[in-house]
């Protein structure tokens, strides 16, 4: 403590000296400035790279996209009056995402049914696509992976959502979804989807943008964190084993009664054919020549 | 077979003979004879005769399944709670725990998931009820294509309708009881069934359900309807149906040696019951096997029961597949009186159409009878291209249920082959009516082709596949006569008379008695018989037999060569015979 009295003492000696004011000038200076790059430039970076994505979006956009949605993504009318493609503006990162990353987009043929094909875009470019359409108008935003993620909860707790998360899911999806996630039919040559290989991200941006037939979930109808209940209830179905054999397809008394069908009555038959076919015969006897 | 003449004394002389001391097993069954007289009973019955066709086997399938079902039943009734209490689910399966449900669902889970073997026994017991019913419906169409249903069975095949009928209910009864999503929703639909019925629905509704949908009442209620009224019944009718079996004697296929008076085959014991018994074994393990490997009714998934929700692929059990498609494809059609809307759209699918097809159903025997005016005892069976008309009535109904089947599975078929749900019921709407026409056209046309192959195959010989040269050139395919046993066989049926009203009035100028429909009666016994190729009569036959005699003699100096023809119909051995000589 003294040898910092003493130091202090020092320096406090000089503060009232001529020059103590332009020092002092020159070490605040010095450090605003220092701290200014330190900060400053990295926000003008992030500015310039986003004007940047969101540019080269629009370069992709202009080439893959603005044929059925227009060149500034305001939809494109046909003669009829019906939408040919439907504007874009407002409908966020997350539907671009969902979209494109589920290769939903670009569309081979328009039809009653989107097809899902392997993505045309990589990451880079889906996410620049992304950028320029949430770039037309405010919508909701590509989730981060802590918005579904359940691994920050305990063991307990993750239990719990997987139940919370069940019940949702059998209030809101299985309607058209089916009870395991496989997807069922929708009027006119729709369908809902399975479920069962979506990622994590693209069901939570379904859930929350609503493509084609599906409904919004926005997150005043269903919590962020319900929404993620609803995620780990889905990955459940994934993961856990099929406790009763083979799952016939998830699909219902439908492919159980073809199996009853099929294997059930298929092969009993065939055994009543088996047994019927054997006579009482205890030993064979080789046939030496057929009855004339 | 020589006699064993060993036993038998040849002399007077020696002691006289003693009767060996009885084994246990005679003392234990002469302890019994004696209480119960059962030697006479078995005496007769052990020895029964039964024949031998694999067709005769499809009944036995329904009979051991429902063994199983009563096995495995008796033990899932052991865990299963028929109560709607609420509790909280606090099993083994994860995703549920925490979750409020009916005590029934909850004990469903606990057997699913925490009862040794409780899950296989349940799968078996859902297997072994779709293989029940599946198997009744096989064995029916083998009745009915067959004609085993005629005089005197008719009766029995009303009572295999009642079965089918019962194994209907029984099968929806069961699939309520685990209260889970799927069977919930589909106690809603019986509900709406009931209430579509004008005047006594909703009453009936209320009286089942104890007050209004759900109520507290119905799970407890459909478990005593399904562990006691129902098999009850059941066990009855198959008593009834089995005893009728052996009082009529089993049908048999006609043959030499097989007559209307007869029954040729294998006797119960020890053939017949080693058949059957082992049969069961067969039942048994198609049923485990099935039940072991193939996830059916997988409750977890669905979850508890709960009105407000639903899941897609919500479908009744296959065998109530058809009148759901009915509904399905049904147009919404409603009118409204009187403050009153009576829902045809659910009425006429639902409830009219399955009634209705019940009631033809079970009187199709006497249908016939009446339009073919048959009333004489048939134990021999026919061949269905043999009844042309019948068959084709009979795939008529079949083509008409297979479209409602479908119908009921529409958006599974829309989903698998990427149609439009839509398109598929528009599809059906007209297929359900045109369908069935179509495939009674065309099976009565290839019956009557069939017999008049028959009819060729007697007369002219089957085809040999050998073709002949002639000294002038030209080719011929060289046709030989069928075997006896098969010439029999194609020939042991009766001509068919085509039914006419008699005259006006009988030999003594009586006006005779005239039936009000005797004309509707006479154009379906028309239709019925008319078109038919009635068997070959002797003096046919012998006539073709000539012209094939001529026709052999023209061909006389082939026999004994190589390829004389009957290399390949069994007529006499060709080892050693070279087809082209020798070499």
């Amino acid at each position: 403590m003294r040898l910092l009295n003493r130091t202090a003492g020092r320096i406090s000696r000089h503060r009232r000296g001529r020059l103590a004011g332009v020092v002092m000038l020159m070490v605040g200076l010095v450090l605003t400035g220092g701290l200014y790059t330190v900060f400053a430039p990295a926000q003008a970076d992030s500015a310039e790279s986003d004007a940047a994505l969101v540019a080269e979006g629009r370069e992709l956009f202009l080439v893959s996209c603005s044929f059925c949605h227009g060149k500034n993504g305001e939809g494109v009318l046909t003669e009829g009056g019906t939408q040919y493609g439907p504007s874009l503006a407002g409908v966020g990162a997350a539907s671009a995402d969902f979209q494109l990353g589920t290769g939903r987009m670009p569309l081979a043929r328009p039809g009653q049914q989107v097809a899902v094909k392997t993505p045309v875009f990589n990451d880079d470019e889906i996410e620049a696509l992304s950028a320029y359409v949430a770039s037309l108008g405010p919508g909701p935003a590509v989730p981060d992976e802590s918005d579904y993620s359940v691994e920050g909860l305990t063991a307990e707790e993750r239990q719990e959502a997987v139940t919370r998360g069940s019940q949702i899911f059998l209030t809101n999806c299985t309607a058209c979804h089916n009870f395991s996630g496989n997807g069922g039919a929708m009027p006119r040559g729709g369908a809902a989807p399975s479920i069962l290989g979506t990622t994590p991200e693209h069901i939570y941006e379904a859930m929350l943008t609503g493509p084609g037939n599906m409904d919004v979930f926005s997150n005043g109808n269903l919590s962020p964190e319900e929404k993620r209940d609803v995620i780990a209830y889905v990955s459940q179905l994934r993961e856990q084993p099929e406790y009763g054999g083979f799952g016939l397809g998830g699909l219902g008394p439908v492919s159980e009664g073809m199996f009853a069908w099929l294997v059930g009555i298929g092969s009993l038959v065939g055994f009543a054919v088996w047994i019927a076919a054997h006579t009482t015969r205890s030993t064979k006897q080789p046939s030496k020549g057929a009855d004339a | 077979m020589s006699v064993d003449t060993s036993k038998v004394a040849d002399t007077n002389a020696g002691t006289a003979a003693t009767p060996k001391k009885p084994g246990k097993a005679g003392v234990v069954a002469n302890w019994a004879d004696e209480r119960l007289g059962l030697g006479t009973l078995m005496k007769k019955n052990l020895r029964k005769v039964f024949p031998d066709h694999w067709s005769f086997m499809l009944g036995e399938i329904a009979l051991w399944s429902f063994v199983v079902l009563l096995l495995s039943g008796v033990f899932l009734t052991l865990w299963y709670t028929p109560s709607m209490g609420e509790v909280e689910y606090q099993g083994s399966y994860n995703p549920l725990r925490g979750v409020e449900m009916s005590e029934a669902m909850a004990s469903t889970l606990r057997l699913s998931f925490d009862v040794r073997g409780g899950l296989l026994m349940r799968q078996m017991h859902h297997w072994a009820a779709m293989l029940f019913i599946a198997s009744m419906m096989i064995h029916l169409l083998r009745v009915y294509f067959t004609g085993a249903f005629r005089k005197p069975r008719e009766l029995n095949w009303v009572i295999g309708s009642l079965l089918l009928l019962l194994g209907t209910l029984e099968g929806f009864t069961g699939y309520s009881l685990p209260d889970d999503l799927l069977s919930g929703t589909g106690i809603r639909a019986a509900d709406g069934f009931m209430k579509s019925m004008p005047v006594v629905g909703t009453y009936m509704s209320f009286f089942l359900f104890g007050g209004e949908f759900p109520g507290e009442s119905i799970i407890p209620r459909l478990y005593t309807v399904h562990v006691l009224l129902i098999p009850g019944i059941l066990l009855a009718l198959i008593a009834a149906h089995m005893l009728l079996l052996v009082y009529h004697k089993h049908t048999q296929w006609p043959g030499p040696g097989r007559t209307e008076e007869n029954v040729v085959g294998f006797p119960m014991l020890p053939v017949y019951a080693a058949k059957a018994g082992g049969f069961f074994f067969i039942v048994f393990g198609v049923s485990a096997l099935m039940g072991g490997l193939l996830t059916i009714n997988p409750v977890w998934k669905f979850g508890p029961y709960d009105p407000t929700k639903v899941t897609a692929g919500s479908q009744p059990d296959w065998y109530m597949g058809w009148p759901d498609g009915a509904l399905r494809i049904m147009p919404g059609w409603e009118s409204h009186f009187w403050g009153v809307t009576l829902s045809w759209n659910v009425f006429l699918p639902i409830i009219v159409l399955p009634g209705l097809m019940f009631t033809i159903l079970m009187m199709l025997p006497f249908l016939e009878s009446w339009i073919t005016g048959d009333k004489r005892d048939h134990h021999l069976l026919q061949r269905p291209r043999n009844a042309p008309t019948r068959t084709a009535v009979m795939v008529a109904l079949m083509t008409f249920y297979g479209l409602m089947w479908a119908a009921g599975g529409n958006d599974i078929i829309a989903i698998k082959l990427h149609l439009s749900i839509n398109q598929i019921t528009y599809f059906m709407r007209a297929a359900v009516f045109i369908g069935p026409v179509i495939a009674f056209i065309i099976t009565r046309r290839w019956c009557i082709s069939l017999q008049r192959h028959d009819e060729q195959k007697l007369l002219h010989g089957y085809e040999t596949g050998i073709i002949m040269r002639s000294a002038e050139g030209g080719y011929s395919e060289r046709h030989l006569p069928v075997n006896e046993t098969e010439a029999y066989t194609l020939t042991a049926r009766e001509r068919e008379e085509v039914w006419t009203p008699g005259d006006e009035t009988d030999a003594n100028g009586v006006p005779a008695k005239r039936g009000r429909f005797d004309g509707l009666r006479a154009k379906l016994s028309t239709l019925m018989y008319a078109d038919n190729v009635q068997p070959v009569t002797k003096e046919e036959l012998e006539a073709a037999h000539h012209h094939a005699d001529h026709e052999h003699e023209l061909q006389a100096s082939l026999d004994g060569q190589p390829a004389d023809g009957h290399q390949f119909d069994g007529h006499h051995a060709v080892d050693g015979e070279n087809l082209r000589g020798d070499h």
